[in-house]
């Protein structure tokens, strides 16, 4: 009874906890690209215009929520909900601390790798069901970006695989007590942050929705609380990616070797909460680092896309995962003589 | 792919510049002082209205927001007697400052006139008149232009020398 209820209280901390984050990040989005661009941003709602992420949300929800005629509406209402179900599922696999995850599978990655596949069904779904030419252009390309993207994703993260001997993310991060993975699979870490952008399709990728040539792309004809489910799943998206950048290559709870929490905690509750701790924190670095990106990169041509993705993008995870092969067999053919 | 790192650090330092943001209620911005704002009617330095009703703001008036009804008083002196100015339709162009031959009219470095209803937009006499110069502090037309009215005759006024009797012969 007591393990139920405990777990309960994780499931609903975690889809509260990342809900509401996400509605933050739009606040914190906002801010950093103003101050990236020399502005100011929403200063006006509340303390550094905190509230603005609400004001937001109220005003969303109180548009109309308009379904096109032609539209295909079975499959119009439902595309919003595949994209916050498939990005809140991959939630559930992510350890934020020692035993505090929702669900510790021991194919957690490729759990998450299925789900975030099955995001493109949201997309492609809903540039379909649209009835508008743009949408469809959106949808088809949000298809191809993120099926190709997803190929040299998978591959980058099998040398992580490789190191840890896991697929479970718990496993993984304790494999990381000795080195961060960031050190011996920096190209992994790389492949996987553009794959990662690429995915969620955040501003240098985010030519699916590429508002010069498509008006909105796939989500042109949303309004109201269809459109806000899109918008949060893109920002739950980027939260998710970012979380498993942390969990996979920069250790996940595991503080700097100084701050071992074992030795330098005094209480038990600090000892519980500051894993937690490194981990958001690491987390809300690498969401800065993504809108940073945002703020600097240009969009690229859609086939420049394509071509980056193929031809440098996989030659190169299929190379990394080569040398970290071999590497590994070297090293224990040598412990082995 | 180098360009896209220097870009990304390019942007990087820019967060550590000055905002340029002026939160504009608490910081007001500068405005020079021949900022096209509200729309006054200035006074002479002795304290009469200089607008002698001549009509030329309102013809140049590209929207037509100006309207006004000349009237001379005992002196013989003209001034409007009505003057209004609809702001919800003006568009500060500035032109009827151009055309006043008096300096009457006058834009001001004021921009902050917001209202919830559109009738409060529609200033009378009493609320464009000024008691000061404005940008002309010692101009005063009757004192230049050579009119008669009660009390100065023509040429008693500055920079004016007696009418020449033309039908007279003597130098």
């Amino acid at each position: 009874m007591n393990q139920i209820l405990r777990h309960l209280l994780i499931i609903a901390i975690v889809l509260f906890g990342s809900l509401s984050f996400a509605g933050a990040l739009i606040w914190v989005e906002r801010r950093l690209l103003a101050l990236f661009q020399d502005r100011w941003g929403p200063n006006r709602l509340g303390p550094l215009g905190l509230f603005q992420g609400v004001a937001d949300m109220v005003k969303i929800f109180m548009k109309e929520d308009w379904i096109p005629p032609l539209a295909d509406k079975p499959v119009f209402v439902l595309a919003p909900a595949v994209i916050l179900v498939t990005v809140l599922m991959s939630f559930s696999v992510i350890a934020f601390a020692p035993g505090f995850v929702v669900a510790d599978l021991n194919v957690g990655l490729l759990f998450f790798l299925a789900m975030s596949s099955m995001g493109v069904y949201s997309v492609a779904l809903a540039g379909w069901s649209s009835n508008n030419k743009y949408s469809l252009l959106g949808g088809m390309r949000a298809a191809a970006q993120m099926l190709s993207y997803e190929v040299f994703m998978g591959l980058s993260l099998m040398g992580v695989v490789a190191l840890a001997g896991s697929f479970n993310l718990s496993e993984i991060v304790k494999a990381q007590q000795r080195m961060w993975f960031c050190i011996p699979q920096f190209p992994g870490l790389v492949i996987f942050l553009i794959a990662g952008l690429a995915e969620s399709h955040r501003l240098p990728f985010d030519l699916p929705e590429a508002e010069a040539e498509l008006v909105a792309g796939y989500h042109s004809e949303y309004s109201g609380f269809k459109f806000a489910m899109f918008f949060i799943g893109e920002y739950l998206s980027i939260t998710v990616t970012s979380a498993l950048i942390v969990t996979l290559f920069f250790g996940g709870w595991l503080g700097p070797a100084l701050f071992d929490p074992s030795r330098g905690a005094a209480s038990a509750a600090a000892s519980a909460l500051l894993p937690a701790g490194w981990f958001i924190l690491k987390t809300l670095c690498f969401i800065c680092i993504f809108i940073l990106m945002r703020a600097a990169l240009p969009r690229p041509r859609y086939d420049q896309l394509m071509a980056f993705g193929w031809k440098v993008m996989l030659p190169l995870a299929l190379l990394n995962l080569l040398a970290t092969g071999g590497i590994m067999l070297a090293v224990a053919g040598a412990g082995g003589k | 792919m180098f360009s896209l790192i220097r870009a990304i650090w390019a942007v990087f330092v820019h967060a550590f510049r000055r905002r340029e943001t002026i939160c504009y209620p608490e910081e007001k911005p500068y405005l020079a002082p021949r900022y096209r704002g509200r729309i006054i009617l200035s006074r002479d330095p002795d304290g009469g209205e200089r607008c002698v009703a001549c009509y030329l703001c309102a013809v140049v008036c590209p929207v037509a927001c100006i309207a006004l009804q000349a009237k001379e008083d005992a002196s013989g002196r003209r001034y409007p007697e009505f003057f209004r100015i609809n702001f919800s339709r003006c568009i500060f162009c500035g032109f009827c400052e151009e055309a006043c031959p008096t300096c009457a009219i006058q834009l001001t470095p004021d921009c902050e006139m917001g209202e919830f209803r559109r009738e409060n937009l529609v200033y009378e006499k009493e609320d464009l008149l000024i008691a000061g110069c404005g940008k002309y502090p010692d101009y005063n037309f009757y004192r230049v232009a050579g009119l008669a009215i009660q009390g100065k005759d023509k040429g008693q006024a500055q920079n004016e020398e007696p009418p020449v009797d033309l039908k007279s012969l003597m130098p």
